[in-house]
């Protein structure tokens, strides 16, 4: 159903996911990662979409009683991510995510580029401000900030802030970037900014991101996954899942009828 | 097609514009039976009517065609909502020059009233071919409305003995031509509406095609009846 001839950035093999309070938010989810595509995940609410991408960070072991089974395998390397000797902040080095809400940190534009790099102890400032300017050109940020990086980050528009987030997640070169509903809280320009980004970064770094907007996940995606009560009902390049999917489930939800 | 959307309003968009569908696609048979009839009982008056009926059917093509496209715009269509309203464009298409084949039929109607008609029994060949025509018509607009794609096949099959009653229309007038050169030119006329017909039963195939798209997802233009048949049952 997909092309084979990309490689494969990660895997997710029958993975599970209890939370603390016993509920099972995943079930026996499998799935491919193509890499340097971008990927799709749609659902209504309480899909386990979300669940399904914090998994990809270890964001659930900041809380404890959850539970996961099955494995998320990393390529080219065959490191199982979850496993119990890996450690998440390792993870989190590969694997970077944006969240919905613009979050940067109460510092300045600079510094909130250079915070991984502080984090993994990188002295020389020549290779940070190198760095930090590679990863707002990356982000599509620099053209705007490059006068004012000793300001604050809170000063710029929501558009500006996430896209700081992303220069931030670009600055310890990820080889996954996690994308929460990038652009829930922006407008239809700002939205539009994100998206071209993400359409800049195909090709580059592999990406995964949650969206409620099928639209988006139309415009932006090469490969579309249909999430819905825990399970993965279809997965499938994002052209055959909009126009012919396979799954009742599926064209009920893209076509906005009720299941 | 199935089940409801959320959005109730989007049903009834859709629903309407599927209504227009049908009723031009009704009222192009309408016009097919008309203007034979015109040509078979040398009807002027029944010719004229369909000539002048023809702005009904353009119009509602472009009433489709812009109800499409707001849907388009307004809604994103998506999966099998898509595909109908692709469906339905393309459909109209070919409705509208049905359309205009009807009239150019009518239109040798009145023209071989003034003509010497030597031979009526020509026209007994094009009654049966029309007949076909409309027949596959009809068909194909009950396969759009029931959502039916196993309809094409026989469409298909249908249309390939159009195909050979037309061939075979072309050598009986070959030979009038030859016997009677007096007959050339209201042979000519009578071949035009032959192929005015087989046109039609190009367009109703055409049809049955879009509606195998539209309830599948699969394009069967342009392939063999065998794998036709493979695409259908599958």
């Amino acid at each position: 159903m997909v092309n084979t001839s990309t490689p494969l950035k990660a895997e997710s093999k029958n993975l599970n996911f209890y939370y603390s309070n016993g509920h099972q938010a995943l079930k026996s989810v499998s799935m491919p990662i193509y890499e340097n595509k971008i990927t799709a995940l749609i659902g209504p609410s309480g899909c386990g979409k979300s669940t399904f991408l914090r998994c990809f960070n270890r964001m659930h072991d900041l809380y404890p009683g959850n539970k996961y089974e099955g494995q998320i395998v990393m390529h080219p390397d065959n490191t199982n991510i979850l496993a119990d000797g890996v450690d998440p902040i390792e993870v989190r080095m590969r694997i970077s995510m944006v969240f919905q809400k613009p979050n940067p940190f109460p510092k300045t534009i600079f510094e909130n580029v250079a915070y991984g790099l502080r984090v993994r102890d990188e002295k020389n400032n020549r290779v940070v401000a190198d760095k930090v300017e590679e990863a707002l050109k990356g982000a599509s940020l620099w053209n705007e900030v490059k006068d004012r990086l000793n300001d604050l980050a809170f000063n710029l528009s929501g558009g500006q802030q996430q896209r700081l987030c992303i220069a931030r997640a670009l600055a310890t070169d990820p080889e996954i970037m996690l994308f929460d509903e990038p652009t829930s809280a922006l407008d239809p320009i700002a939205t539009a900014n994100i998206e071209e980004l993400m359409n800049e970064l195909r090709g580059k770094l592999t990406i995964l991101v949650v969206t409620h907007n099928m639209q988006q996940a139309a415009r932006i995606s090469d490969y579309t996954a249909y999430m819905y009560l825990g399970e993965m009902m279809e997965y499938g390049d994002t052209d055959t899942i909009f126009t012919r999917p396979v799954r009742k489930e599926t064209e009920d939800y893209i076509t906005g009828k009720f299941g | 097609m199935s089940s409801e959307h959320i959005y109730k309003q989007y049903d009834a968009e859709l629903e309407s514009v599927r209504a227009k569908v049908l009723e031009m696609g009704s009222l192009v048979e309408q016009q097919i039976v008309d203007a034979l009839e015109s040509l078979v009982k040398s009807n002027t008056q029944l010719a004229e009517n369909v000539i002048k009926k023809d702005h009904l059917v353009n119009d509602l093509e472009v009433q489709v065609d812009e109800d499409c496209s707001h849907i388009i715009a307004r809604r994103q269509p998506a999966a099998s909502d898509l595909r109908m309203i692709l469906m339905m464009i393309k459909t109209i298409t070919d409705l509208e020059r049905i359309g205009d084949e009807a009239t150019k039929i009518a239109r040798f109607a009145q023209k071989t009233q003034e003509t010497d008609r030597m031979w009526t029994p020509r026209f007994a060949e094009i009654k049966t071919m029309a007949n076909m025509a409309r027949e596959m018509l009809h068909m194909a607009l009950d396969a759009f409305a029931r959502s039916d794609s196993a309809k094409v096949l026989e469409i298909a099959e249908m249309d390939q003995q159009l195909d050979e009653h037309y061939q075979m229309s072309i050598r009986h007038l070959i030979t009038f031509m030859l016997e009677d050169p007096r007959t050339i030119s209201m042979s000519l006329e009578v071949l035009f509406i032959a192929k005015a017909i087989e046109r039609i039963g190009d367009h109703a195939k055409n049809i049955s095609e879009y509606v195998v798209y539209m309830v599948k997802g699969k394009d069967v233009r342009h392939i063999s009846m065998d794998e036709m048949l493979d695409e259908v049952r599958d």
